[in-house]
């Protein structure tokens, strides 16, 4: 606060204070923060009202609540606040304009044991939330008009934004953001709701500034945006409604908090009134209104949380004669509400003053402007009347009878301290306004209007004329209106008669329900479905769709199909090739095992392939990977269900319709491929990326191998995150299967292994488990052989990677085959006392050695994964080309290593795991 | 050649869409087999398609005549990742097995 005070005097003279940080300037946005009078002002009022209030917080928080939380969320608030005065980009005012509904959001819903306290808070949030994301499509708009999103250029582009044929989307936008902030009618029903937070906070948010926010806007875009005939009427029928009904409502409540609530909603409606008029004067005593409104109005919220606290009750029908307790704090909250009503040498009289000589002046000649002197006076009338009840109902009368709390007696002094501290002001304020708050109100007008300033004058006396005639016919009916009211309020139910049916917030509820639910719900089930294949029948349809769509709509032009060229071999291969993918595609239900072969059989051919088109790195990780993926399919074989062909059931007619869908789709799918397969490779290759890559490799790269380079060196950052993700996936599957549980019916041993263990039992000099053993007792030998060789051969893979077919991957793969045909050989229990092998640690270094060798260039001065190569001697291998991209082929080898084995084992430890499980589950029948 | 290619490509698609659409998870891994070969033999084939020219560089071979080393890079990739689905997706079916009991996509028999 003194900081914000400090910059009064380079603000004054309509200077602006600039602070800019870029954010993110390619689109525009700085972190700009701008201040002038009026943020000044606005500063002011945030920062003291707010220091207030933790004052008084510090007593009226009981010893039970999480106090740290209470004032970390105020004080966020505070901060989001005073973004939103002193942002000087608009983009950053809307990231604060929601900041403050967050904030206000966990602040309301701070007792969340309480039902009120969660709907009150949600529904403010959804209002203000929706409002704010509004406000943020019009400040874009306006942003898109202007060209810049700058406060200072947006304010200096009026007439062009008046002008602009999107001044009107733009308006309406901004205006459902400030409405609905600042609870104008329609939206006005949330604030009453929002009463369930502690009163400081209702005090500060949604008396004295959050609620402000709203009007705050208005003022700020009020240079801009009013002085139009859609400004006029949108802007002055939300704020004449809201003033009228407000103060309506305000009369009628029972809740201390509900009748100031409603009486918050009124005076907003009145400033928001004053600037649809669009004259300068009413937006000075706009300004000026709303600094008082703070004032006063936080001042009343403070007084109605110390009855509160005193009493334990804020029914208005229980409380009475409280002056002989509370003398203090009563004549306090007298001289508060007196301002509210607008009574005589206090501060809320000037501003409704200056509101009644606006309300008679002619601003546009219409109904709604013909008629604004008469309702001026009825909403001033019920606001007496309501500040009357106030008064009136709680302080005197005869002693309370059933107080929650008997013995009210004075708070402890600093908790009034702020309450006198906003009195005071007040009263200053009211009785000599040109010394006190003149000059400031000056800075903040001129800033906000410019030369457009006019003549004005702060004083109380301006001889008799017709606002004080207003003032007084208000003043006198208002007095007449609670009198003849009083035996009604004193029992009546909570809220105004007839429109007390007539609940915003029952509206509210009910489409909130309608869109939320029942909507949701008939979309999801018209929609939705949880069966898998719809799901894929449909990605697959709109796949093919769009493949077709620009084919159909640019033209496709037929090429000739040449027939020349094909070499016979390789067309015989892929023949085969094609009737292999037949076949598995119609084995695959019934004979898991032919499938797999099949499948395997059209991987080699795949290989093949590759070989013949130039493609040898492919070819080899091709064919390891097969070998790999085949096992483990085998592996994950022994789980599945049995299926056999005899036990089809008549195949109803909807599953031949569904079959032939699904074919046609296939069969359309196919030869979509085909053709545009077709069509690329005879396109004339046009000169590409690859040429860089083929000219660079040797001489940037220090490898021959291009494919190889590209991997480790040009595009080193894709691969190690390709590893990461492959390490990702093995712990996903480690972690899967340590919890597995086979379905009962595949529990059992297979069949297989169940006859040769028969067989073993009928002969008494073998023991059960020795056929299984020998079954396959040559190959396994072979194997146990192969195991150095295979590391050998490996290990040559990964050296010659750099320069010939070969690398990391490769010999990753490679390795972990040595190590599968080891557990083929002996078995699980065989393999891994001979072996310990460590998967998760071969990952681990994996990884780091693959980030720490990016990490390395950074020390050189270079940028992640740069690579630095030269030949090396070495003993026995002779020259060979020892880049860093080698120890980034390192790292890759031992996590591919790592993750593939982490894999296989897990799946081959489920055959030792559920030898566990059987014996666990014969205890369990055993007990039961 | 081009040709041969293409309608391997496209039988590959046909029965690898036909599989996936079916209702067994057996079916539908193999079915993503068979799609990822044909996807990769697709992405191999815009490099164009040449024989007896691999990317590597040998002294005195003008670089133009090579053939195009970023897609082979790009399905070399593509075949790991394509094992770790693989992997995962056996997993994920086995699983679903153990906890269901059945081996129906949607971990129920009946249709619903």
């Amino acid at each position: 606060m003194l900081i914000v005070a400090a910059f009064y005097p380079s603000v004054t003279d309509s200077a602006v204070l600039r602070f800019e940080g870029t954010w993110l300037p390619q689109l525009g946005l700085n972190f700009t923060l701008r201040m002038d009078g009026f943020a000044w002002l606005f500063s002011m009022l945030i920062t003291g009202i707010g220091f207030l209030v933790v004052v008084y917080a510090r007593y009226y928080m009981s010893e039970d609540d999480p106090v740290p939380r209470f004032f970390s969320f105020l004080l966020a608030f505070m901060g989001a606040m005073l973004g939103i005065v002193i942002s000087g980009n608009v983009i950053l005012l809307s990231v604060f304009w929601e900041l403050t509904s967050i904030f206000s959001f966990l602040l309301i819903s701070y007792w969340h044991n309480s039902a009120a306290a969660r709907d009150g808070a949600r529904m403010a949030l959804t209002i203000t939330g929706i409002g704010g994301f509004c406000l943020l499509i019009g400040l874009l708009l306006l942003g898109n008009i202007v060209g810049s999103y700058d406060l200072d250029k947006i304010l200096a582009a009026g007439d062009v934004i008046r002008g602009h044929s999107l001044y009107v989307p733009a308006l309406v936008f901004i205006l459902l953001g400030a409405l609905t902030k600042s609870a104008q009618f329609p939206f006005h029903f949330w604030l009453p709701n929002a009463m369930a937070a502690p009163t400081p906070v209702s005090a500060f948010l949604h008396s004295a500034t959050m609620v402000k926010a709203g009007v705050f806007l208005l003022v700020r875009f009020w240079p801009v945006l009013s002085g139009t005939y859609e400004w006029f009427y949108l802007v002055g029928l939300a704020g004449i409604i809201t003033l009228v009904l407000g103060a309506y409502f305000a009369m009628f409540q029972q809740d201390l908090k509900g009748l100031l609530a409603y009486s918050t909603i009124s005076h907003l409606g009145l400033i928001t009134t004053l600037l649809s008029l669009g004259s300068p004067l009413a937006t000075v005593a706009a300004i000026f209104h709303m600094v008082n409104h703070a004032t006063f109005k936080a001042s009343l919220f403070m007084a109605a949380g110390i009855i509160d606290h005193e009493t334990g009750t804020r029914d208005m029908r229980r409380l009475s004669g409280l002056f002989r307790y509370l003398p203090i704090t009563g004549t306090l909250a007298m001289v508060a509400s007196a301002a509210m009503a607008g009574v005589p040498l206090l501060n809320g009289f000037l501003s409704k003053e200056m509101f009644f000589a606006e309300a008679v002046e002619t601003h546009a000649d219409s109904i709604l402007d013909r008629i604004l002197p008469y309702v001026a006076t009825l909403a001033s009338a019920f606001s007496v009347a309501y500040s009357l009840r106030f008064i009136h109902t709680v302080f005197f009368g005869p002693p309370p009878t059933d107080l929650p709390k008997p013995k009210p007696h004075e708070p402890p002094r600093w908790m009034r301290f702020p309450i006198e501290l906003l009195v005071v002001a007040c009263l200053i304020v009211g009785i000599i306004p040109a010394i006190s708050i003149g000059p400031f109100l000056h800075t903040a007008v001129v800033s906000v209007l410019g030369p457009e300033t006019p003549e004005y004058s702060l004083s109380i006396w301006h001889g008799v004329n017709l606002p004080l005639i207003m003032s007084t016919i208000a003043l006198v009916g208002g007095t007449l209106l609670y009198l003849s009211l009083r035996k009604y309020l004193a029992t009546c139910e909570d809220g105004p008669p007839i429109l007390r049916n007539l609940k915003g917030q029952r509206i509210f509820e009910r489409v909130l329900v309608e869109v939320s639910w029942r909507w949701a719900r008939t979309l999801e089930r018209r929609f939705g479905t949880r069966n898998l294949q719809p799901q894929l029948r449909w990605v697959v349809a709109t796949g093919f769709l769009a493949g077709l769509l620009p084919l159909y709509l640019s033209g496709f032009e037929t090429r000739e199909i040449v027939f020349s060229g094909i070499d016979p071999a390789f067309a015989a291969i892929w023949l085969l090739g094609i009737c292999l993918a037949f076949a598995t595609a119609y084995l695959a239900k019934y004979h898991r095992l032919a499938a797999l072969v099949m499948l395997g059989g059209v991987g080699l051919i795949v290989c093949i392939t590759f070989v013949w088109l130039s493609a040898p790195d492919l070819a080899i990780t091709q064919l390891l990977v097969e070998i790999v993926t085949t096992v483990l399919i085998l592996l994950g074989l022994r789980w599945l269900p049995k299926r056999t062909e005899g036990l089809v059931e008549a195949i109803s007619l909807r599953a031949r319709f569904r079959r032939f869908r699904d074919l046609a789709l296939a069969v359309v799918c196919g030869i979509g491929m085909s053709f545009i397969a077709y069509a690329v490779m005879t396109m004339p290759v046009p000169d590409t990326i690859a040429n860089y890559f083929l000219e660079n490799a040797y001489s940037e790269g220090g490898g021959r191998n291009v494919v190889n380079v590209i991997l480790v060196d040009f595009r080193g950052f894709d691969t190690l995150g390709e590893i990461a993700v492959l390490g990702v996936v093995a712990l996903t599957v480690f972690a899967l299967l340590r919890r597995f549980r086979p379905a009962d019916d595949s529990m059992d041993l297979p069949e297989q292994q169940r006859i040769q263990n028969s067989f073993d039992e009928d002969r008494p000099e073998r023991s059960a488990g020795d056929t299984v053993r020998d079954y396959l007792l040559v190959p396994s030998v072979i194997m146990t052989w192969l195991f150095p060789v295979i590391i050998t051969f490996a290990v040559y893979i990964f050296m010659r990677g750099h320069d010939m077919p070969g690398g990391g991957f490769s010999a990753g793969l490679t390795l972990s085959i040595a190590f599968l045909l080891q557990y083929l050989a002996g078995g699980t229990r065989w393999a891994e006392d001979r072996l310990r092998i460590l998967p998760l640690r071969w990952m681990g270094a994996g990884i780091l050695t693959a980030s720490a060798t990016g990490i390395g260039a950074w020390f050189f001065g270079y940028p992640f994964l740069t690579s630095h190569f030269q030949y090396v001697e070495l003993p026995l291998i002779g020259k060979m080309p020892a880049a860093t991209a080698l120890l980034f082929d390192l790292g890759v080898f031992s996590l591919v290593v790592g993750s593939t084995v982490l894999i296989l084992v897990a799946l081959a430890h489920q055959s030792i795991r559920i030898n566990r499980l059987r014996a666990i589950d014969a205890a369990k029948t055993e007990e039961g | 050649m081009e040709l041969v290619l293409a309608t391997a490509i496209g039988v590959m698609t046909g029965c690898g869409v036909w599989l996936i659409l079916r209702p067994r998870t057996y079916q539908v891994i193999v079915g993503l087999s068979l799609l990822s070969y044909a996807v990769n033999l697709f992405i191999f084939g815009v490099g164009g398609v040449k024989t007896n020219v691999p990317p590597i560089l040998v002294d005195g071979v003008s670089t133009s005549t090579l053939a195009d080393p970023v897609p082979q890079a790009l399905v070399l990739t593509a075949i790991v990742i394509g094992f770790a689905t693989t992997a995962l997706f056996l997993v994920v079916l086995l699983a679903s097995r153990g906890l269901t009991g059945t081996d129906h996509v949607d971990g129920r028999n009946d249709p619903k």
